[in-house]
């Protein structure tokens, strides 16, 4: 399975029926082919639509429905648009149940680094830095390393996202949930061993006795 | 009395240097007719802030493209290389701003008040420089209000007294840009009789609108 189908899938077992839900772009994204069957969630996009799907029904795209990356999107019945300043408030004011942002670095104290590479590549925060502050569950969703280098560090060399720390961090490797103690390694991705976690990782992991295999499907 | 006015004239009336809150969200609800006509004037020298530089070619990439803009206050400039490179190059300032943040304190300059109280950002680069106070024990900064000399907004509809609507994801900044501007200049995709917009239905009342583009009858003006 390719690695961002087994991240995506393993985000998707932790929203919940009910969840208000914003997907950040690219990888996040994703993570709305791989509901479980039966969990209905509202998708948030920050451009000001609760309620998005993300294919437009044949023949129903509309040059003003578009995702936060700017491409057609559709909307359930019964959504509901609005703007910026709503869009936000329901972000900062916690009413966003789950939010699933890409990261380029994850350090021990659970902090996030996602918006620049200074002097190298500067996207801007977008939305990511009020997501991070704002959401009720921040889960990153991100590959364990990059070009073979670790993106789990001690602390993040790159200006960071939020100095809130994230809830979950799921890579194709593993699970690992950051708490005041440190990082604790939850679950390893089918036929991964924690040895292999551990030596990709640059923080020091919190290794239970046990650490189960991730509950994805092919 | 109409609002309406053609789109070179509405644009004639902002001078070089001038700044500018513009609509949209990658170009999507950006007042396209408006920027295309300040490439054609070549006004420069702008402040523009908005949430994004779209892309090369599509709505504010095509001030950038030009270069125009002195100073940009933006939250993302990710989907557009020029923009990148001019800020890398120094050719262009590019202060980069939250979302959220942006969003409230262009709310903040139209509504008079003195700036927002935001825990987004404390601690990260974007607190550089800013006042933070705490309130019941948590931290806040304080963010400034933006105003403008112009807000160049779009939106669906429009009544030649400016009562405006909006549709879908195309609202965005718009509706919040309106009270911010000094003057207020919408792009709607469509004019309709004064009273076919419902009084619930109106999101901006007529008196924050002072300019409505008509529809071109030649050359897509």
């Amino acid at each position: 399975m390719d690695d961002k189908v087994v991240i995506a899938k393993r985000v998707a077992l932790e929203l919940r029926s009910g969840n208000l839900v914003n997907l950040g772009i690219g990888l996040p994204t994703t993570v709305a082919r791989y509901l479980p069957a039966g969990v209905v969630v509202h998708f948030q996009s920050e451009n000001g639509i609760i309620g998005m799907q993300p294919v437009p029904e044949a023949g129903l795209a509309n040059e003003f429905l578009t995702d936060a990356g700017g491409g057609p999107i559709g909307a359930v019945a019964g959504a509901a648009a609005f703007d910026s300043c709503m869009s936000f408030g329901l972000i900062r004011g916690k009413h966003l149940d789950v939010t699933v942002l890409g990261g380029l670095q994850v350090d021990e104290l659970g902090q996030l680094a996602n918006w620049m590479v200074p002097g190298k590549m500067v996207p801007g925060m977008g939305g990511a830095m009020d997501l991070v502050s704002g959401a009720r569950r921040v889960i990153v969703a991100m590959t364990h390393t990059a070009k073979g280098a670790p993106k789990v560090l001690k602390r993040c060399n790159l200006p960071l996202t939020s100095v809130r720390r994230v809830d979950l961090l799921v890579t194709e490797m593993a699970v690992i949930e950051p708490t005041g103690a440190g990082l604790v390694l939850k679950e390893v991705a089918p036929g991964v061993t924690v040895e292999q976690v551990v030596a990709a990782t640059e923080a020091a992991l919190i290794v239970p006795d046990q650490v189960p295999v991730m509950a994805i499907t092919e | 009395m109409s609002k309406a006015v053609n789109v070179t004239k509405a644009v004639e009336l902002i001078p070089d240097g001038a700044s500018l809150l513009v609509g949209g969200f990658l170009g999507v609800g950006s007042p396209h007719r408006i920027l295309a006509e300040l490439v054609r004037q070549g006004r420069k020298d702008l402040t523009v802030i908005a949430n994004d530089t779209a892309r090369p070619g599509v709505g504010i990439g095509l001030l950038i493209d030009a270069k125009l803009v002195r100073k940009l206050i933006v939250t993302h400039i990710g989907t557009n290389p020029e923009t990148q490179r001019q800020m890398i190059a120094g050719e262009t300032e590019v202060e980069l701003a939250p979302q959220g943040t942006l969003a409230e304190r262009i709310r903040a300059g139209g509504f008079g008040l003195g700036g927002v109280l935001t825990p987004t950002g404390v601690g990260t680069v974007v607190a550089e420089g800013k006042q933070t106070v705490e309130v019941d024990g948590e931290t806040f900064l304080l963010e400034k209000p933006i105003k403008a000399d112009f807000a160049l907004i779009a939106c669906w509809r429009a009544d030649y007294n400016g009562n405006l609507d909006y549709s879908l994801t195309a609202r965005n900044f718009n509706p919040v840009m309106a009270p911010a501007g000094a003057v207020v200049i919408a792009e709607p995709t469509e004019i309709v009789p004064v009273g076919a917009i419902a009084p619930d239905d109106v999101v901006t009342p007529h008196v924050l609108v002072d300019h409505i583009i008509e529809k071109g009858m030649s050359n897509g003006r």
